[in-house]
């Protein structure tokens, strides 16, 4: 494993600021979140950690780059686009830290998933 | 022999991102084998348990889901005879050519009301490794990886699911020896069949149309679901749940992804339906020993993360 390690800050939708991990540079930044979050370190989310797949396809991990520099695995063309792209979306278990950075969770399945809860009233 | 309908899952073609990534998951760790790549890059591979042609597809995308499942049907007069039963029953059927897919024959292909492309064909060669007819061992080679002997199901998400029920038992033959109830008297999901296991497809409701939550590959036994826990582990696989089994099926089961993130299932065991037995139902206070008997829970995933 690449030793080096970058902090990423994680912010929900709303910009309140959520918590932090350290990450390292061959390490998709989704799994340092995991890490993150079973140390206890992630818990002001307003919802646990989304994950799904952990490779790229199933889109629950979408978030927006706030800051920092990363490089990309193939990711899900359904969950972000080209547009997408250009804007900084990003699924987080694609891409490895370059840098330290600053992440905004934004999932697309949000509203799949308000209705399979309600309508599972899990 | 009761059985000259839809006789078996035949074969699913699944999109991938990464082609080589996909070739060492299915063929290295699943323990698949390569048949053939054709000229337009897709890879044909099947369980060396299999004689027929190949059983899984992988095409090259830029997203990850599968294209359709198709079911081997028993002669080219069965294939004719559904194609009439399912325009008849209002759903357009587009007729594929023989040799689009290397050894398969003629195919009919249609979307059921979930959005999902399903497929007929009744003609398909045989490829090696494939067992031997004539005092044959169990192996024609020796086994690798988790040691699949079979692709033996898939379960897709979309909406409609009580139509797809509908079109699946009156056109195709099919039965449900098992659902799960929403309190509101529709449906969460339906396992089916189209002959003797305790399923061969099946769907959870599910608002987006046409999407993909696993394919399966049929283990030996118990031990064998350890072992793929142990490679999954070993190779950095992403896991999603298991060892554990499902109450639906009795199938005990680990579900993983592959590295373009669509779900695969290994699994042993489950009991065996005859078409003379009840549908066994469960209800929304118990979906989770239904699917998850050990964790007798849902995880945040199984409802949620789809292709
Ligand atoms: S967890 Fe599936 S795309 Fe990231
Ligand atoms: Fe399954």
């Amino acid at each position: 494993m690449n030793e080096q390690r970058f902090n990423i800050d994680v912010e929900n939708i709303n910009a309140e600021f959520c918590g932090s991990s350290t990450g390292y540079a061959d390490e998709r930044v989704l799994i340092s979140l995991e890490r993150a979050q079973g140390f206890g370190k992630l818990k002001n989310l307003p919802k646990r950690l989304p994950v799904g797949c952990r490779r790229g396809g199933c889109g629950i991990c979408r978030a927006r780059i706030l800051e920092g520099n990363y490089k990309r695995d193939p990711m899900s063309r359904e969950y972000v686009t080209l547009e997408d792209e250009k804007e900084g979306l990003v699924l987080l278990c694609a891409i490895y830290p370059l840098s330290d950075l600053k992440v905004r969770l934004e999932p697309k399945c949000v509203k799949n998933l308000e209705v399979n809860s309600q309508s599972l009233e899990i | 022999m009761a059985m000259t309908g839809v006789l078996r899952p035949g074969f699913i073609q699944m999109r991938v991102m990464d082609m080589e990534a996909s070739k060492e998951h299915y063929i290295n760790r699943i323990g698949l084998h390569q048949v053939m790549e054709g000229d337009d890059g897709r890879v044909y591979l099947k369980a060396a348990d299999e004689f027929d042609h190949h059983s899984i597809v992988l095409r090259k995308a830029d997203n990850a889901g599968c294209d359709y499942f198709a079911f081997k049907v028993y002669d080219e007069a069965t294939l004719d005879a559904y194609k009439k039963r399912i325009e008849d029953y209002g759903i357009e059927v587009d007729d594929v050519r023989a040799g689009e897919q290397p050894g398969i024959g003629r195919r009919i292909s249609f979307v059921v009301p979930s959005g999902h492309r399903i497929e007929l064909y009744a003609t398909c060669e045989h490829s090696d490794p494939k067992p031997g007819i004539n005092n044959s061992h169990i192996w024609s080679v020796e086994p690798h990886g988790m040691r699949a002997r079979r692709f033996d199901h898939a379960l897709f998400y979309g909406p409609n699911i009580d139509k797809v029920q509908e079109f699946f038992e009156t056109v195709l033959d099919f039965r449900t020896p098992e659902q799960v109830d929403l309190p509101d008297g529709g449906l969460l999901g339906i396992w089916m069949t189209c002959g003797m296991k305790a399923h061969d497809i099946a769907f959870v409701n599910h608002p987006e149309p046409g999407k993909f939550h696993h394919v399966s590959f049929e283990l030996e036994n118990w031990n064998d679901v350890g072992r793929a826990a142990d490679i999954i582990t070993n190779y950095d696989i992403s896991i999603d749940i298991g060892p554990t089994r499902h109450g639906i099926t009795y199938g005990q089961t680990i579900y993983f992804f592959d590295p373009s993130g669509n779900r695969c299932e290994v699994f042993a065991g489950g009991y065996t339906y005859y078409p003379d037995l009840p549908t066994r139902k469960w209800d929304m206070d118990n979906v989770g020993k239904a699917i998850f008997y050990y964790e007798r829970q849902l995880n945040e995933a199984f409802l949620s993360v789809v292709t």
